[in-house]
């Protein structure tokens, strides 16, 4: 029988041909917790086990708010140090778990635990990449195994060029608005055609970064030699048969979606909910004050993002009445940005560039808002109260249209400037 | 015993704010319970009550927080059209009784009860019966208080004991 790539994925991990609705247990590749989520996997590891399965296959990094902002982060932090110690595991403080995952840990074809919904960020190089909570990563952890419902697969492909000003975040936030914040829920979504062919593996982690925001189990996008050239790029070789880590023909998908984005405009996600989306250009019309742009995270946090807005911000100068702030989403960014001289150019004209990590993204630590506050941000989440008091206002965008209406101090759309 | 009734998409930072969620204790998070969404919630919940709300529950984070400060604060179940499956997968790990179901002409009073042998929910107050979506892993599970008691009882190789009933599901 066909399979798509997720049911090849889960097979060669449980022995057995699966398709979508089996139940299985399936062993992983690899297990994330971070400095919130294995905090309470802890206690629950250790009612059921004393050491992890596989010290090589456990992966700790502090993110979420690092360094500590405050006495009771400390404590979480202080207790997976102690653990992470006593099972002889490192901990990586060097940026977002995902964006960290993607440079250093993920293999196309491997399955992938992470305690964080943002998981199937992961699914970009061709792995399925599934967000538990901290008791499924605790299991993990004792056992390398985790049960799962194989996932019905929709496939969702895309073709046309990106017009200019026009980015990956932008055809992400058009497939939230249409499908809905529930509108993958147990599903998987497989992204595929011409344009996604085109697309280089950062613009494809953004996809499937927020394909989360749409409830899936994972996203997956089938490797090719851009995910090769991607993994050399960061001093790994990973042997796997393009022929074979593809969805077979007459493959069996819930559903196939077409889209043409050719004619695609810049998009924003308003509060509270992300699939709450209409363009720039109706909303530049109401010329909303921001108070706070947020470049970063893992959804565009890359060195890809970053160059959209030192190109977008040549010979400007940065609004007064907007602070903006810039967070690298690794290490190797941070270091990117200091050789091609961004990070003196954003410090000179007025940015703030925090260290690695999901910085102001949920409203932990570095740029917390207060009530009625407006923030323009680059992340994936608009909840209330993601990002401070639950009387501010997030709005989400590209780092294009992040990078414009720092400049005029309202939401504007970055055509113009290009 | 009441009923909380809540609207649709109601997301992991609204049941516990990321910036209160720094404490491992589940009777600290008890008190955060949609601190700032609804914050007569934590000090009026009471053993027994029930959440009944839209579509798309518990969408948002994976943080497992948002179910231990729920069954902490002593509710008996949450009934909604559907769950996010992070929460859903937390909920079921933790022993929290979710259940599938149609909630809109339930009312704030209405006393109900669970029929968990034959799949109904039964609304006493509106004399009324319906059918509920519940699967045999979420009631076991339910039973054993969560599935690190389970593992502690069955020994870790008792994973595939929680999926042996559950059938094929094609859609």
């Amino acid at each position: 029988m066909p399979q798509t790539i997720t049911e090849k994925i889960f097979s060669s991990h449980c022995g057995k041909k699966v398709s979508a609705g089996d139940y299985v247990v399936a062993d992983v590749d690899l297990v994330m917790a971070h400095d919130t989520t294995c905090a309470w996997a802890i206690d629950p590891f250790y009612q059921i086990a004393k050491k992890v399965w596989d010290k090589s296959k456990i992966f700790i990094p502090f993110d979420h708010a690092f360094p500590a902002p405050n006495i009771k982060m400390a404590a979480l932090q202080s207790k997976i140090r102690k653990f992470a110690k006593e099972q002889k595991i490192p901990i990586f403080t060097d940026g977002v778990c995902h964006q960290l995952m993607a440079e250093k840990l993920v293999s196309p074809g491997s399955l992938i635990l992470g305690g964080d919904s943002h998981t199937p960020t992961s699914g970009a190089l061709g792995a399925v990449s599934v967000g538990v909570g901290s008791t499924d990563v605790a299991i993990a952890m004792a056992t390398g195994k985790c049960w799962f419902k194989i996932p019905q697969t929709i496939r969702i492909n895309i073709k046309g060029k990106l017009p200019k000003g026009v980015f990956a975040k932008d055809i992400i936030l058009m497939i939230a608005g249409k499908l809905s914040s529930d509108g993958a829920n147990y599903k998987t979504i497989e992204f595929g055609g011409a344009t996604i062919r085109k697309l280089s593996l950062s613009s494809r982690l953004t996809l499937t970064n927020m394909s989360a925001e749409i409830g899936v189990k994972s996203a997956i996008i089938e490797p090719d030699e851009k995910t090769v050239q991607y993994l050399k790029e960061n001093n790994r070789y990973s042997q796997f048969d393009p022929k074979e880590l593809k969805s077979d023909s007459g493959a069996k998908y819930e559903k196939v979606l077409n889209f043409d984005i050719s004619r695609l405009t810049p998009l924003v996600a308003q509060p509270h909910q992300v699939d709450n989306v209409t363009t720039v250009k109706k909303i530049e019309k109401k010329k909303i004050k921001v108070d706070q742009v947020f470049i970063g995270s893992c959804t565009n946090g890359r060195i890809e993002d970053l160059s959209v807005v030192y190109k977008l911000w040549q010979g400007k100068k940065l609004n007064p009445n907007t602070r903006v702030i810039i967070t690298p989403a690794s290490r190797k960014i941070y270091l990117q940005t200091l050789k091609k001289g961004y990070l003196q150019f954003f410090t000179q004209i007025g940015a703030i560039v925090t260290n690695p990590g999901c910085g102001a993204c949920l409203g932990r630590h570095g740029g917390v808002l207060d009530d009625r506050e407006v923030c323009l941000s680059t992340t994936n989440r608009n909840f209330m109260g993601r990002m401070g008091s639950p009387k501010s206002l997030v709005y989400l965008a590209s780092p294009a249209t992040a990078a414009t209406s720092a400049t005029t101090g309202y939401i504007t759309d970055p055509r113009r400037f290009l | 015993m009441r009923n909380w009734l809540f609207g649709e998409n109601i997301n992991t930072d609204l049941i516990t704010p990321g910036r209160y969620n720094i404490t491992t204790d589940p009777k600290e998070l008890a008190k955060i319970v949609f601190i700032e969404y609804l914050p007569k919630f934590a000090k009026k919940v009471k053993r027994g009550d029930f959440i009944i709300a839209g579509k798309n529950f518990g969408s948002g984070s994976s943080r497992e927080t948002a179910v231990t400060a729920l069954k902490a604060s002593g509710i008996k179940a949450i009934i909604a059209p559907s769950f996010a499956r992070i929460f859903y997968r937390n909920s079921l790990n933790n022993g929290l009784l979710l259940v599938t179901a149609d909630t809109i002409r339930i009312k704030e009073k209405d006393v109900l009860k669970l029929d968990l042998k034959n799949n109904y929910l039964i609304n006493k107050t509106q004399k009324y019966s319906q059918k509920i979506k519940i699967p045999e892993m979420m009631i076991k599970l339910h039973q054993e208080n969560g599935v690190i008691n389970f593992l502690k009882k069955q020994g870790l190789n008792a994973l595939s004991k929680i999926i042996q009933h559950e059938e094929k599901d094609e859609k």
